[in-house]
């Protein structure tokens, strides 16, 4: 493994992207997140800056995340993507060149070690991990890597996220190509010289892409987005507020190693060809249990909640029947800048999964009235 | 009339034995956009330095001290329907609640308007 940067040392003094004196330029508010210093906001504000990345473009720096290109000796991504394989229950053989898929590094007991995104292309598979795992990511992908291939750590790339309903037109000024992508598709683009690779996906229920970009390119590519009026920063405060409208899990918290992609409401994301009967079924770490799970022995499922009022619920209230029994706890939840109102999400028994069941959450010892309504919370707006 | 400052960015507008609460606009761009605001009840009693209401932004939920020990005579019924004037006019629309003030002599205890632009220079 290639990673200078051991986790004790990045608690300490936090790194920098690429990025670290644009945001300053542009008066972002920075925080310590997963290691790195991170504008939190910017002078708008998290209600501003969520509300103009759904109806304009945000751009996001997303460079903390870990990027990596796994690749073997035989040169084809075939074969990577078979090892890739005993580690997720997603289907990565059948992915074509330039498709992504979203998937889940899980462990023998069926938990989750993280979430990521796979991008197939013609001689490596493009991993994109988040940052707060990156490193324990690297090191379990490469174990069972052996010497069959290589893990190349993208340390010298950025990462951008320009999302929304104009990002699209914004992008395709630069790169025209990119506009005949669809949603979880990526390609090779040159802007300004830099040779980048871009996917159209995100983390906020918008149309969007990300762009990988060599470090020295990432600043220059970035102000040319922000010269287009439609563009502004959003920070990691929205950045939260919109995936969580978009009923999308934040690792750490809506998953984790106690958590299974069946209870998370991830079952989607077991391929086709990973479960009984399919080509490839099993084979991954917990594939037992997990694949059990979907055979309808979860106890528990992560669900969405309404809550009555205007007053958030946040990560750790309880959740109760309206008789009081404690059933569960809220993962994620805050207020929804487009909902108009409180969101949250959370496990509960299979029996209290059902929407419209009624249900309380605990707020500074009062019970407030929820609901379990389906996600996302807001309607999508990928370009399938 | 006299405007007082907590260390907690907190002022409070006394008029005889009623006083006047909200945030500074040094606090509410602290706490950025307001979405909930929890008041008290009228008529309870509070200690100084008890929590007093609940300011809830996008961000997280931060509680208001009672700067002073009284009883609750109002509160600003505008303010749940309408959270963000704690950001718009934090020291006008944007009030919480009055206090019947118990003890005057604890006004000694709080800053004036210079004190308390001092005290932000020193944050």
């Amino acid at each position: 493994m290639s990673d200078q940067h051991p986790s004790s040392l990045s608690e300490t003094s936090p790194q920098k992207t690429a990025l670290w004196a644009l945001h300053k330029e542009y008066g972002a508010r920075m925080v310590h997140f997963a290691g790195y210093e991170m504008p939190i906001q910017y002078p708008d504000g998290i209600l501003k800056e969520h509300l103009h990345c759904r109806a304009a473009a945000g751009l996001f720096d997303v460079s903390h995340m870990g990027q990596a290109r796994l690749s073997t000796v035989g040169g084809e991504s075939e074969e990577a993507a078979k090892i890739l394989e005993a580690l997720v229950p997603g289907d990565l053989l059948s992915l074509k060149n330039g498709e992504m898929r979203y998937s889940l590094l899980t462990e023998s007991s069926g938990g989750i070690l993280d979430d990521f995104m796979i991008t197939r292309r013609e001689d490596h598979l493009f991993l994109v991990v988040n940052a707060a795992c990156k490193e324990a990511d690297f090191q379990h992908i490469s174990e069972k890597l052996g010497k069959k291939g290589t893990l190349e750590i993208l340390q010298d790339h950025g990462l951008l996220a320009l999302q929304g309903p104009m990002a699209v037109d914004v992008l395709s000024a630069l790169a025209p190509e990119v506009a005949q992508l669809t949603f979880m598709t990526g390609m090779d683009v040159q802007i300004q010289n830099h040779s980048c690779f871009v996917t159209r996906s995100g983390y906020t229920g918008e149309d969007g892409f990300e762009i990988s970009i060599p470090n020295e390119g990432v600043e220059s590519i970035a102000r040319l987005l922000l010269e287009n009026s439609h563009v502004k920063f959003i920070g990691l405060g929205a950045r939260d507020s919109l995936r969580l409208e978009a009923g999308l899990c934040l690792y750490g918290h809506d998953i984790d190693q106690t958590t299974t992609p069946i209870e998370a409401g991830l079952t989607w994301a077991v391929g086709k060809q990973r479960r009984p009967g399919g080509l490839r079924a099993g084979g991954f770490a917990g594939s037992d249990i997990i694949i059990g799970q979907m055979e309808g022995t979860a106890q528990r499922k992560r669900i969405g909640l309404k809550p009555q009022g205007r007053a958030p619920i946040r990560e750790g209230a309880d959740i109760q029947t309206p008789e009081g029994d404690v059933i569960g706890t809220v993962t994620s939840g805050g207020f929804g800048p487009s909902v108009g109102g409180p969101i949250a999400m959370g496990y509960v028994p299979i029996a209290y999964a059902k929407p419209g069941t009624p249900l309380c959450l605990m707020l500074r010892g009062k019970a407030i009235s929820a609901e379990v309504v389906k996600m996302p919370f807001i309607q999508p707006s990928y370009k399938r | 009339m006299m405007l007082k400052f907590t260390q907690d960015h907190e002022w409070v507008l006394v008029d005889g034995t009623i006083g006047k609460v909200g945030v500074t606009d040094y606090a509410q761009q602290q706490l950025g956009d307001v979405v909930f605001v929890e008041l008290p009840e009228i008529d309870k009693d509070m200690n100084k330095g008890d929590d007093a209401a609940v300011v809830e932004s996008v961000k997280a939920a931060s509680e208001i001290y009672a700067p002073l020990t009284g009883k609750v005579v109002s509160i600003n019924e505008s303010l749940p329907d309408e959270p963000s004037l704690v950001n718009t006019d934090p020291l006008g629309e944007g009030w919480f609640f009055s206090i019947e003030i118990k003890d005057l002599s604890e006004l000694d205890q709080l800053m004036d308007e210079a004190a308390y632009n001092a005290h932000l220079e020193n944050l």
